[in-house]
């Protein structure tokens, strides 16, 4: 394995991780000021902008999106607190100067009400070093039944 | 027109199930009750399929639902919209199975029928094979009959009923208000969010005129503004008000000072959209654009009610679509303008998501909500769910409708004397 998609590999699981115990707020410190974090709708668009996603979040939203998860305010929260997510299928697409872009699988599980409900999607992360590791400049969650009907999802996928 | 055989439901008397202060538990989760509301309801009145903005040109196409049928929404090469039933005349197999796109033809992928954008069958493989069997003049794609308001399309089983303008009635006043909102540009569908929950249809047909629900349902949707925004979305003590439009709609108005959004243009630009209106300035938008575009931006102060699917919803539509008696999908769709500064669309979508949607700050929440309600009303076999509030305090609207304050269940009481008029006829 090479040392770079080892180290890509390591931050992508600690993301997972974080976010697979409610690690908010260390996980907004993973974030690049002017990064991105998408759900589209349309798994083909790359223009998130000027398309209708599930989230489409800019630092300002990410930062009210943990604010709302952990405010115990929401009552959709308190049935999904807990997901476990798993990584894989890793690839490296690009390397630019202390910019990477990589590619991975993503499935994630909840336990709503009883329910068991799994998410799998694509996704698609471009990270830029700093210091010693990487910060997220995009990620971009591709759900597999994005273009169909989902059920609410109370946490961050 | 070509008529519609359907299945007729097992009959069920619900007329004591449905009274003017309550209704029984059993219409959210009695199989038989659903079956009939199928056939008496969605299958006999006019029910919304989707926006000419959503069909734009020929070959355009979108798929949607009918109670439970799938139809096809196409326009024709001469620019004429259809209605028909998704299903080939053949086999039955679906004709179209995308969300929305563009087209030549409806080709069935079973054994390769293909019909024109307006239905006609066009052409059948081995046509000797049908030589004095079957004309192809007589098996176009079942057609519906439609009729358009505003943009909106509706389709109706039933041949018989009244044109839909008078089926709206006083609900025409409000679909024309809600539509000023696209700025000035012709209003356009830019994409919807689907999610779906665990519940009977009319527990989503009740919430859209629920007021009572927002500041606790919501609450942390409503931290997540700003000051200004929050008060101006802590309704429920002001003077808003919910009005029975007849037919079964209802309108219900939170805000009033945002009914009408060509009124007030000098009003100050609020504090969350300076930047958007910066923006605009620097386009090179005049001082009237631009104060046109931010009135419009946040869309309308009320949720219009039109029963039985579809909701005019301050800034979206909601499509409400019943799967089974204890399954509903929701379509919340995103509204623009057509050629519209794409600041504006990008803000109208970036609101959109901010609340709408299983991902929004407010959706997840109602989701949660309803199915608890679902769950809750299977307790108890002689519990009824109540619709009474504000029932001692009614007046009569300037436009001599019953009318209840913003926080009254009138809306809900509107839509299910019209659905208890059908269900009974």
């Amino acid at each position: 394995m090479s040392t770079l998609r080892a180290e890509v590999a390591a931050f992508i699981d600690l993301e997972a991780d974080m976010l697979d115990f409610n690690q908010y707020r260390e996980w907004l410190d993973l974030w690049e000021p002017d990064g991105v974090y998408v759900v589209p709708i349309d798994r083909e668009t790359e223009d998130f902008a000027n398309t209708l996603n599930f989230a489409y979040d800019k630092a300002e939203m990410r930062s009210l999106r943990v604010a709302r998860l952990l405010s115990g305010d929401a009552i959709s929260t308190q049935t999904t607190y807990k997901t476990v997510r798993s990584v894989s299928r890793l690839r490296i697409l690009a390397e630019d100067g202390d910019t990477v872009k990589a590619r991975c699988s993503q499935f994630i599980a909840e336990n709503r009400h009883g329910n068991l409900k799994t998410y799998p999607a694509d996704v698609t992360f471009t990270l830029r070093r700093s210091g010693d590791g990487f910060r997220m400049v995009e990620k971009v969650v591709r759900l597999l039944n994005a273009d169909h009907h989902l059920s609410s999802i109370g946490y961050i996928l | 027109m070509t008529a519609c055989l359907t299945t007729r439901a097992p009959e069920v008397d619900i007329a004591d199930l449905v009274q003017d202060d309550k209704v029984h538990s059993s219409l959210y989760s009695d199989p038989a009750i659903f079956e009939a509301e199928l056939d008496k309801v969605f299958n006999n009145t006019w029910v919304w399929v989707g926006h000419t903005s959503e069909v734009p040109e020929s070959g355009s196409y979108k798929t949607a639902f009918i109670g439970r049928q799938p139809v096809i929404v196409s326009r024709d090469r001469k620019g004429d919209i259809h209605v028909m039933l998704n299903r080939c005349r053949h086999r039955a197999a679906t004709v179209c199975e995308g969300k929305r796109g563009k087209v030549k033809s409806f080709v069935c992928p079973y054994h390769g029928w293909g019909y024109a954008l307006d239905g006609e069958l066009r052409a059948i493989p081995k046509p000797e094979e049908y030589q004095g069997v079957l004309d192809k003049k007589d098996f176009p794609l079942v057609r519906l009959r439609h009729e358009t308001y505003q943009g909106m399309i509706f389709a109706t089983f039933n041949p018989d009923i009244q044109p839909l303008e008078e089926h709206l009635g006083g609900a025409k006043k409000w679909i024309d208000l809600f539509m000023k909102q696209s700025g000035g540009y012709p209003l356009k569908v830019l994409g919807d969010h689907r999610f779906r929950f665990p519940g009977n249809w009319k527990i989503q047909l009740e919430n859209t005129t629920d007021a009572y629900h927002f500041p606790v349902v919501h609450k942390s949707f409503v931290s997540s503004l700003d000051d200004q925004t929050s008060k101006i979305f802590d309704f429920l003590d002001g003077p808003g008000f919910v009005e029975d439009l007849g037919n079964g709609h209802s309108v219900m108005v939170m805000i009033p000072e945002l009914v009408d959004l060509d009124a007030n243009l000098d009003a100050p630009i609020p504090e969350r959209f300076k930047d958007f209106a910066a923006e605009l300035e620097c386009e090179g938008y005049d001082d009237a654009q631009v104060r046109r575009l931010v009135r419009a931006v946040g869309g309308s102060g009320f949720n219009l009610n039109l029963f039985p699917n579809v909701a005019c919803s301050m800034a979206f539509f909601r499509v409400l679509r019943p799967v089974a008696v204890d399954e509903t999908e929701i379509h919340h769709v995103a509204i623009g303008g057509d050629g519209a500064p794409a600041a504006f669309n990008q803000l109208r979508m970036r609101l959109h998501e901010h609340f709408q949607g299983p991902m929004g700050f407010g959706t997840p929440d109602d989701a949660e909500a309803w199915e608890r309600v679902q769950k809750g009303s299977r307790a108890g076999d002689r519990e009824w769910i109540l619709v009474n509030r504000s029932l001692g305090r009614l007046v009569t609207s300037p436009d001599g409708n019953t009318a209840g304050s913003v926080c009254s269940e009138t809306g809900m009481r509107a839509a299910y004397r019209k659905y208890k008029q059908m269900m009974t006829a």
